[in-house]
Formats: structure tokens, C-alpha cells, sequence
């Protein structure tokens, strides 16, 4: 934390972290304005869809699930960023993790909620959604437990639950002292939600050992909705789907887009709320680092999946491979630079991992081949397979267009109201590394506190 | 794999050499099951709602090109990749070894459609209605399913059903020929036969022990009740 100025007092943080919170501008105003339009304008689409039939998609047969379910593996993919971030780093130890743990919780779970909407939106009978649930009735029907979607319902359920508590566990200093510097229902909202935090030692003991153990429960949590998501496709006998590499692949695929999409919301937030300070150029550096990593893994596993296929040649298998290349090579292409090419280039140099125009380039273009990798997963396969009379392809409606589109305003959505609402950059955790680094005068020189070893 | 309390288990044998290609069957299914007649539109977007399709493949070079024809419906497997995947058990799979299809259940995730590897289960795209006169000739005995519901041959399982209860009134099982789906009733060349494979005295059962006899993607472990004959042998109907 090299960059950060030294010996700021614990008011002058309180203020500068707490700053989000200010009275909205015109500018937030006109934003949640635009937000609330795109998404007002996704329901139009849906609610088109419902009362129309499928047909307003670009569904047919043999390709029975396309851009819905595209856009659920993406966000579930996305929501992987604040696990990654946060739990792993925490447990790791990592201090520079501090200034963006809590908006990268926040997106966990805003993404999770966003993915849940898609495979209800994508039914047929959207209003019987219900009959997934094992809820008591008198008919005695329970919901079939063999089938892989009613163990993503389960999971995600399990992570919405579990992301949330985990975003909500970490807040809770923050929300006391938030509280205490405000008044009015402001301070009716944070006193309710900041459940009578003292600040006392005993509070403080049991708040750490309780966030580390969320930290470590949530890890397990992470990695088995991913694998079930990928287990929707692998525990089929659909030629390009059934294959035992899709759960780490869809894991390492998941954190791939989970810490593209950090670095591209640390680069927001940082310029949103002027938080340059906080997020240094040395944060970048530790980010794309970790890019790099999770992007060179993400490419063995693709080259494993690929090569298999590729050497085995079987007909069927390796006619999905064949298709997806010669119909979708730009896509294709786009996604092996946006994965692999591009991250594993740029990141090596240290110069680039600090500049932040190349990072937020790079971080969006990670997810936008993200999403064109899960399409390439799920189009392809359905389009060829075992049947070569019942081929067939898909392009994507205005209305799953717009639905996608209406995600993506729906998450900014939440994510910018949120931020208006709670602390969004972790105060208690940032002061705390700040007592930390505090450096002491000794004599003519300066040195670092033995606090600072934590 | 199964628990067979039924004194049947329901298959099909269609005999290649003998089909014509004349899609009398592919009629005679629409007709007799309530499915929707879809237009030019339709067909050509991949939604068509046909329960029983023939494939049509080109063989050889002109002048010398033949043409195969392959009708392909639901093969009710025994291991059926349709059923597992079902969230709320629309599709099961009942005593006599058909895969069934509850279309009140079906909440619509055609989960089942991709992981069906023959293709053959049609999904409700679009709300369909019947022109006049059209509406009236409707079977009493058969849902008019709803659009976003999943659909597929049941081996016209209203027939099945009447004839066992016409059976068990004289307290006997139902005989050989006695019940056939539409399809095969109407095969002028007699090219699909049906009937009750757990009988090894029933026609469908000593066809299916022909030597000319295959599965379709019998690699896959599905264990259809269809069974397609096709060349060589000297066995003869």
C-alpha cells in the first residue's frame, strides 16, 4: 500500500469511504432513470414471450435452449467474482484485497439473482414454475431429484442464501457506523440492519472468526453450483456436452469472468466515487496477475476438451466441432483471443497490469468472449446432433436479445442503488489495514508498525 | 433397469425393405393424436409438430440414385435419456414400458427435447387452433395440448388403454393384433408392425428376432422398443 497517503485520521476515512452515500446527484438520478427504461423494456419482451408462445424466440427444433440459457451459465459465471475475491484473498490474506471485497460480494449475489430469473423466464409455462418446487400438495407430486436442473435450483438457492449472508455477515461494522453518522431513516434503516453492533471486543472476536468461517463455507459452495450448472450439459448424451472435463472447465471458466468483471467494476467504482487513493495501480497489477493465471488454466482445459475430441475423431462428436467452427469462426476466434490471446499477452507486463484503460479493455473483452464461450458450448451441440435428418440452427430474437440486454441493466441496476444504500467500498476493513500499515517515527526515520504483520 | 409388473412391454418393428415412403403414417398420427397442423411457416422455422417423421436420404450418383426412407418416432426406450432429466416427472416412465408424457405437468424446460438423441419430441412454439371443420373431428379421448408444453408419439396409448379395458372385462390379456397405434394401421405395405414384445409368440417379437434387425443409435445404451429391419436376410413377413 505504497500508494496510499499515510496517517489519514479515522474521521477523514470515515468520511472519504463513506461519500457514496451522499444525498444521489442528478447524473445517479438520470442513470437509475436509463436503468429502469432498459429493464422496464426487457419485462415488455418477456411479457410478449408469455402471452405469444415460444415462437417469439429463436428456438426451434433440435435447438431447444439458446440465449437464456446462455445468459444464465454467464451470470452464474460472473457471480463467481465475489467469492473468488473475497474468500480466497481473505483466507490468503491478501491486504490489497480490502478496498474491493465488498463490491465484489455485492455482485455475487446481485449476478446470482439476475442468473436465477433466466431458466424461469426460458420455460415454456413460465407460470408453472412452481412445480419444480418440492412443496407439500395434495396431488403428492415432488419435483424429480435425478433431474440436473432441479440440482442447479437447489444449488443456486444454496448460493443466493449463502452469497447474501456472506455479503450481509461482512457489512455489518460498516452499517454501524454508518448509523451512527446518519439521521433520519437512513439511521432507522442501518440501526435495524446493524442489529445493535457495539464495536465491542467479544462483538469483534465472534465477527472474525465468523466471516473466516463464512469465507472458507462459501469456497465449497461456489465451486458445486458451477460444477452442477456444467452437469446440465455433462450428464446429458448430447454429443459436445457429455464430457467429464465441464465441471473444472465451467469452474476455472466462472472465475475467469468473475475476476474480468472485478477489475472492470474496480475500475468503476474507482472513478464513481474518486476512489483513487484506495485503488492504486498496485491493485490492478495484483489483479491481472490473477487474470493471468485463471486464463492460461481456462486454456489447458480448453485444449484438453478440444484435443480429446480432436485425436479420438469420433464422427458424431467431432462433427459438433466441425459445425461450430465453420458456422461460428468469427465468434470463435473472438473468443480465443478474448480468453486466452489477449489476457495471457497483455498480462505479463507488469506496464500493462498497471494501466487502467488496457485493464478495463482487457477485463471486457475476457467477458464478452465469456459469453460468446458458453453460446459455443450450448448452440453448436444442439444443432448437430445425433440425428444428421433433425439438423438445425439458431439465431437469437429481439426478445432474448432484449432480455439479455435487460440483465445486464437489471444487475447495474441493483448494483447502483446498492451503492447509493450501503457502504460499498468495506470501511472497517480498509481502516483496519490502515492501523496495520500505520508507521511509527523512530528517531530521523520512519518505520512500519508491527501491526502490520496480520 | 425396469420393474415389470405389466404383463406387456409395447414395441414396434419397422421393416425398411417394405416402406414405401408414402407418409400415410405421418397422417394417419396427426389425425388420430390431436396434433396441430402447422403451416409452411412453421415447418420451415424447425417447429413443425410431427409425431412421426420420414427421413429421406439420397443414395448413389445419378442416373443410378436410390432413395431410403427411415420413419423415425419415439423409440420408448427403456433407458430413456428423455426421463432423468425431467424436473417435475412430465415425462416418466410407465409399466409396459412406455416413456409417457403428462402434459399437465410439463412445465416446459424441452430439457428433454435436447437430451433426446432420435429427436423426436416436439415442442408447443406456437398456440395452435384447428380451422373448420376441422375442430369437430378432434379425439375426445386425447389432450389438445397448450402451447409451451413438451409432445411425442405415445404409441397412441388411448388405444392400448381402451383395449385393456375392453380385456380385463372378459378377463383376459390383451391378444396379438388386437391393438395397433395409427401408424400401423394405416402402413399399406404393412411396414410397421406393433404389439407386445414381453409375448415370444407375438408377431412384433418374432421380428424382432430377425436376423436383418438393428436399433437406431443402439451404441447409446437407450434400449429403444423399436426395431428396424433392413437387408440380407432371408426372413420374410
Amino acid at each position: 500500500m505504497s500508494d496510499t497517503p499515510v496517517a489519514r485520521s479515522a474521521t477523514q476515512l470515515n468520511d472519504e469511504l463513506l461519500s457514496s452515500l451522499r444525498p444521489p446527484s442528478r447524473r445517479w438520478y438520470l442513470l437509475v432513470l436509463f436503468l429502469l427504461a432498459v429493464v422496464a423494456w426487457g419485462l415488455v419482451a418477456f411479457t410478449w414471450q408469455v402471452t405469444h408462445g415460444m415462437y417469439v424466440t429463436g428456438k426451434n427444433r433440435p435447438v431447444m435452449w439458446g440465449f437464456y440459457i446462455t445468459g444464465f451459465v454467464f451470470w452464474v459465471g460472473l457471480s463467481h467474482s465475489g467469492t473468488m475475491v473475497s474468500s480466497i484473498l481473505r483466507l490468503s490474506r491478501a491486504n490489497w484485497r480490502r478496498p474491493i471485497l465488498r463490491a465484489a460480494e455485492a455482485m455475487t449475489v446481485f449476478c446470482i439473482l439476475v442468473a436465477g430469473l433466466f431458466p424461469l423466464i426460458h420455460l415454456g409455462r413460465n407460470w408453472t414454475f412452481f412445480y419444480m418446487i418440492p412443496y407439500p400438495n395434495q396431488r403428492g407430486l415432488w419435483p424429480n431429484f435425478r433431474s440436473a436442473l432441479l440440482w442447479d435450483m437447489t444449488a443456486i438457492t444454496a448460493y443466493i442464501i449463502g452469497s447474501s449472508l456472506f455479503l450481509y455477515l461482512g457489512m455489518l461494522p460498516d452499517l454501524a457506523v454508518a448509523r451512527d453518522r446518519s439521521g433520519g431513516w437512513r439511521r432507522k434503516l442501518y440501526g435495524l440492519l446493524a442489529m445493535g453492533w457495539r464495536g465491542s471486543a467479544h462483538e469483534w472476536a465472534v465477527y472474525h472468526r465468523a466471516s473466516t468461517l463464512m469465507a472458507a463455507l462459501i469456497i465449497p459452495v461456489a465451486v458445486s453450483v458451477h460444477s452442477i450448472v456444467a452437469w446440465d450439459f455433462a450428464v446429458t448424451v448430447v454429443p459436445g456436452w457429455h464430457s467429464t472435463i465441464f465441471p473444472p472447465y465451467f469452474v476455472i471458466g466462472a472465475i475467469l469472468s468473475g475476476v474480468a468483471a472485478v477489475i472492470t467494476l474496480m475500475i468503476i467504482i474507482r472513478r464513481a466515487f474518486n476512489l483513487e487513493a484506495y485503488l492504486t495501480p498496485l491493485h490492478f497489477d495484483n489483479m491481472g496477475k490473477l487474470l493471468l493465471v485463471i486464463s492460461l488454466l481456462w486454456s489447458y482445459a480448453y485444449f484438453v476438451e478440444v484435443q480429446t475430441t480432436w485425436y479420438a475423431h469420433e464422427p458424431i462428436e467431432w462433427e459438433v466441432f466441425s459445425f461450430m467452427a465453420d458456422t461460428y469462426t468469427p465468434q470463435l476466434l473472438l473468443m480465443l483471443a478474448g480468453n486466452s490471446v489477449v489476457p495471457i499477452a497483455f498480462m505479463c507486463f507488469r506496464r500493462l497490469r498497471r494501466s487502467i484503460s488496457v485493464m478495463l479493455t482487457v477485463s471486457l473483452l475476457v467477458n464478452v468472449a465469456m459469453f460468446i464461450e458458453r453460446f459455443l458450448i450450448i448452440v453448436p451441440s444442439l444443432s448437430h446432433k445425433n440425428m444428421p435428418f433433425a439438423w438445425g440452427s439458431y439465431s437469437p430474437s429481439w426478445v432474448e436479445i432484449s432480455v439479455n440486454i435487460a440483465a445486464v441493466a437489471g444487475f447495474a441496476l441493483l448494483f447502483v442503488l446498492f451503492a447509493k444504500l450501503f457502504p460499498i467500498v468495506a470501511l472497517t476493513d480498509v481502516r483496519e489495514l490502515e492501523v496495520r500499515e500505520a508507521e511509527v517515527p523512530l528517531g530521523r526515520t520512519r518505520l512500519p508498525s508491527i501491526a502490520g504483520k496480520e | 433397469m425396469e420393474k415389470m409388473t405389466s404383463p406387456y412391454r409395447w414395441g414396434m418393428v419397422i421393416d425398411l425393405d417394405r416402406c414405401t415412403g408414402c407418409g400415410a403414417c405421418v397422417v394417419a398420427c396427426q389425425a388420430e393424436n390431436n396434433v396441430a397442423l402447422c403451416d409452411k411457416k412453421e415447418i420451415s422455422e424447425g417447429r413443425g409438430m410431427q409425431w412421426l417423421r420420414i427421413e429421406r436420404f439420397w443414395a448413389g450418383e445419378y442416373p443410378d440414385v436410390r432413395v431410403r426412407f427411415l420413419p423415425v418416432l419415439c423409440q420408448h426406450c427403456h433407458d430413456a435419456p428423455c426421463e432423468p432429466v425431467c424436473p417435475v416427472y412430465a415425462s416418466y416412465h410407465n409399466p409396459d414400458g412406455l416413456n409417457g408424457q403428462v402434459y399437465n405437468r410439463c412445465v416446459g424446460t424441452r430439457y428433454c427435447g435436447n437430451n433426446c438423441p432420435y429427436a423426436v419430441r416436439v415442442f408447443n412454439f406456437y398456440p395452435h387452433t384447428w380451422p373448420q371443420p376441422l375442430d369437430s373431428q378432434l379425439s375426445p379421448d386425447i389432450t389438445v395440448r397448450s402451447r409451451g408444453v413438451m409432445e411425442k408419439c405415445t404409441f397412441c396409448v388411448q388405444r392400448i388403454r381402451r383395449a385393456k379395458e375392453e380385456a380385463r372385462g372378459e378377463e383376459r390379456v390383451i391378444r396379438d393384433g388386437e391393438v395397433q397405434p395409427a401408424c400401423s394401421q394405416t402402413c399399406p405395405s404393412e411396414a410397421l408392425v406393433f404389439g407386445n414384445l414381453a409375448d415370444p409368440r407375438s408377431r412384433v417379437s418374432r421380428l424382432s428376432r430377425s436376423p436383418r434387425r438393428f436399433q437406431l443409435l443402439e451404441h447409446l445404451g437407450t434400449h429403444p422398443s423399436v426395431y428396424y429391419l433392413k437387408g440380407g436376410g432371408r426372413e420374410h413377413v
